[in-house]
């Protein structure tokens, strides 16, 4: 090795450390700088209390309404999208194995959906909405945002259930085992963390995705109480708060900013903690 | 089962062909090539020209990756060739929870934080006195939001290449970084070009961040200090009003169309690529 090539080595691993340590720092400078501003704001009347009468001008209230939408918002699609991606899934793996051609295209098709931004996936429901005469409610943003999360669900679910071991399947279908049975009774119980994961990943993208329910599940400050009103979710709630002239409405944003994050980084350390756990009916090989 | 897969298939021509259908009033009195290349936006008037807010999307897209690309790509060669177990432990959930946090906490960082240092240090460093909300913002903000994805696709890539290839390029004699650098990352360029397009098409997409930070001003941006207006913000900002002006919702969904047709191509070329590169691996 020459000098000069040794020092070209030097530098560029110096780089490279640098820019490690540079999306670490990343991390935890955007979630100190958002959490130090919510603080000093935060408080706990926030989250028992949708607004009251002048909340934005600054007076008392909450965004209970907005926690409350935004959960059952994520909570309807990731059920509704649950129902759809686990036999999509499993169809995929099961199914289109034999020859490995369709459930590449069934993958590819999956992954150019992911990239769609979610405004399109917003703009498309709204124009739905529109076709059939809906007006902006809560059933309207939960199909649009399962809609939207469905290829992420599914995605996830099949690099869990790629992982089964080949001869697990033949083993079941030897022993007289349809393949639908094999996927409902073997393979998910098998994979339940990874389908945890999975459905974990989905949820946190719902609740934090605001552009896709922007037109169709409006905003409120009532909790919704059926299906067919609109419903404020939290995403939302920060952006309106955040565009107000008032201070004291804006430093509410940052405490709903910090309510968020907090929410986010529940699910993925649940998500963390699942990957271990409930491995009772797996088989190890 | 069956249903579940048509009804995927379906979606995305489902959408391709009800924002065709909602955007063909526009096209009636207005030729295509008009409405792209016209930097007229009077919807009260009927003229509906796109050019400033493709010129902005573009601006803020391709700053965007100009930042987030050198450091993906270093970070990936760090992680996948020199860094330990530890390292990786430790990563590896920083960049799900940085893939994680929604855009509008993103928007609000870039608002406390971004905004006012641009605005702070371009009137002492360049004299120049802009309030902050600007394409730099919305590009600093873009170029965080898509390091996740470009670097989770980057580490996989690395990892599909076989350690034969390294292995016979030591023996002849060559360093590390020799061979990284004649090795590996000539064995994938396309897949690095196609993650770089990838997250292209993300930050193209990214609406609610970038509208936050960016400022909202319909004009062909001519620096990266002044305020833009990309496709993603326009369509956002304007769905409430749209029913007023005739035309509008026509335009809007125009909007979204050249959106999806922009990043459908992006995304699809992106993924040939990287698929093709796992395949060769493979066999």
């Amino acid at each position: 090795m020459t000098k000069r090539s040794r020092i070209e080595e030097r530098i560029a691993r110096i780089l490279m450390y640098i820019s490690t340590l540079f999306i670490a720092g990343l991390l935890v400078f955007i979630l100190i700088s958002v959490l130090w501003r919510a603080l000093p704001a935060f408080s706990p009347e926030m989250l028992i209390k949708p607004p009251q009468g002048g909340f934005y001008f600054g007076k008392s209230g909450g965004i209970l309404n907005a926690i409350v939408g935004s959960i059952y918002l994520s909570l309807g699609a990731t059920g509704l999208s649950l129902v759809i991606s686990l036999p999509l899934a499993l169809y995929i793996n099961l199914y289109l194995n034999k020859n490995n051609r369709t459930g590449d295209v069934v993958r590819f098709f999956l992954d150019v959906m992911w990239g769609i931004p979610s405004v399109v996936y917003g703009v498309f429901g709204f124009a739905m909405m529109l076709f059939i005469g809906m007006k902006t409610s809560l059933l309207a943003g939960i199909i649009t945002v399962s809609v939207f999360i469905i290829p992420i669900m599914v995605r996830a679910m099949d690099e869990v259930f790629k992982t089964v071991p080949k001869g697990l399947t033949e083993t079941c279908l030897s022993l007289g085992m349809t393949r639908s049975e094999t996927a409902y009774k073997i393979y998910v119980r098998q994979c339940f963390p990874g389908i945890i994961t999975a459905i974990l990943l989905s949820f946190g993208r719902a609740i934090g995705d605001a552009a896709s329910v922007l037109f169709t599940t409006g905003y409120t400050d009532h909790i919704p109480t059926s299906l067919n009103q609109p419903a404020a979710t939290l995403p939302l709630a920060i952006f309106f708060q955040l565009s107000s002239p008032f201070a004291e409405v804006r430093e509410r944003a940052y405490a709903s900013a910090g309510v968020l994050i907090i929410i986010i980084l529940i699910i993925s350390i649940i998500s963390r903690l699942f990957t271990g756990q409930f491995r009772k009916h797996t088989i190890k090989f | 089962m069956i249903i579940c897969l048509i009804l995927i298939i379906l979606i995305p021509f489902a959408i391709t062909a009800g924002l065709l259908f909602r955007s063909s009033l526009l096209l009636q009195d207005n030729s295509l090539l008009h409405l792209l290349f016209s930097s007229v936006w009077k919807p009260e008037q009927g003229s509906f020209g796109f050019l400033p807010f493709i010129i902005s999307s573009l601006w803020v897209s391709l700053l965007a990756l100009m930042i987030a690309a050198p450091v993906c790509l270093l970070s990936a060669l760090h992680l996948t060739q020199y860094a330990g177990k530890g390292i990786l432990r430790v990563m590896q959930p920083v960049i799900d929870i940085l893939a994680g946090i929604p855009s509008v906490i993103y928007g609000l960082w870039g608002v406390i934080t971004v905004v006012p240092f641009i605005s702070k240090y371009s009137k002492v460093f360049l004299g120049i006195e802009t309030p902050g909300y600007s394409i730099l913002a919305g590009a600093v903000v873009l170029s965080i939001m898509i390091i996740p994805l470009i670097l989770n696709i980057l580490l996989e890539l690395l990892r599909t290449v076989p350690d034969e290839l390294k292995e016979a390029s030591f023996s002849l004699g060559a360093g590390k970084w020799h061979t990284i650098k004649n090795v590996l990352i000539r064995k994938i360029y396309p897949g690095i070009i196609a993650s770089f397009g990838l997250g292209l098409s993300r930050a193209f997409g990214e609406t609610m961040a970038v509208l936050m930070v960016v400022g909202n001003v319909v004009k062909v941006p001519t620096g990266v200090l002044q305020p833009g207006y990309p496709l993603p913000a326009l369509i956002a900002n304007n769905f409430g009003e749209m029913i007023s002006v005739p035309r509008y919702d026509s335009a809007l969904m125009m909007a979204s169309l050249i959106l999806l047709v922009i990043i459908l191509i992006f995304n699809f070329g992106s993924r040939l690529i990287i698929r093709h590169i796992e395949k060769q691996f493979q066999s």
